[in-house]
């Protein structure tokens, strides 16, 4: 595994729900799973001190990030029986209520996936160097910190 | 040796840069940041890590590479 090629989890802009449905419909050949699980983060409308969050811009010391995405892959299929997994995750800006990360995971059977889906999930956001600008309604914005 | 630093969120309005060439005699990463500190006072003021060779590292840790970022909190997802 060590071997592989690190790749490259970065979109620039949204995730397209179009992306997201051809990533599903790439699978339909493998035969031998049995349930996808997915995960999708969601821009958020949060209201802080009376404004409004309209995007996030998101910057990420991209090499680090790559590595480290690279890791938790290696990571969850040491500790799952999956067939396959992908992340992406998006760049710059992505207003509400579009897709930032989209986490996908397969497995023959349903329960591992709904346990490495959320493993993936927890990983990305405590150890990847991906930082989000929230950006008001009005324009000014604010370091988003992940709770 | 000359090192590379990069500055990210929050830090990288403080700096006003994104990235800058340091000459740094030898030492750890926190004489790094000591030196850094003195140039940008703001920065004390900001909860950060210091990521060396791709990695999280201490302030005792030595600098051997010229490849430092200076990472706020995470906010990906």
């Amino acid at each position: 595994m060590s071997e592989k090629k690190i790749k490259n989890v970065f979109i620039e802009g949204p995730i397209s729900s179009q992306f997201i449905g051809d990533s599903i419909a790439k699978h339909q050949s493998k035969t031998a799973i049995g349930a996808h699980a997915i995960f999708a983060g969601q821009v958020r409308a949060d209201e802080i001190e009376g404004k409004t969050v309209s995007a996030i811009e998101y910057t990420a010391y991209e090499e680090m990030a790559n590595t480290k995405f690279h890791e938790i892959r290696e990571a969850t299929f040491a500790e799952f029986e999956l067939s396959c997994m992908h992340i992406y995750h998006s760049l710059g800006t992505v207003a509400t209520g579009e897709i930032c990360l989209f986490v996908f995971v397969s497995a023959p059977r349903r329960k591992v996936v709904f346990k490495a889906l959320e493993f993936v999930v927890e990983e990305i956001k405590a150890n990847v160097p991906v930082f989000g600008k929230e950006i008001f309604t009005d324009e000014s914005h604010q370091w988003k910190v992940n709770s | 040796m000359n090192l590379n630093i990069k500055y990210f969120g929050v830090l990288a309005e403080i700096t006003q840069c994104s990235e800058e060439t340091l000459s740094f005699s030898e030492g750890t990463v926190g004489e790094l940041l000591a030196v850094l500190q003195a140039k940008y006072p703001a920065l004390g003021t900001k909860d950060f890590q210091v990521a060396h060779k791709q990695e999280i590292v201490t302030k005792d840790t030595k600098i051997t590479n010229p490849e430092i970022a200076l990472l706020p909190p995470f906010s990906g997802g």
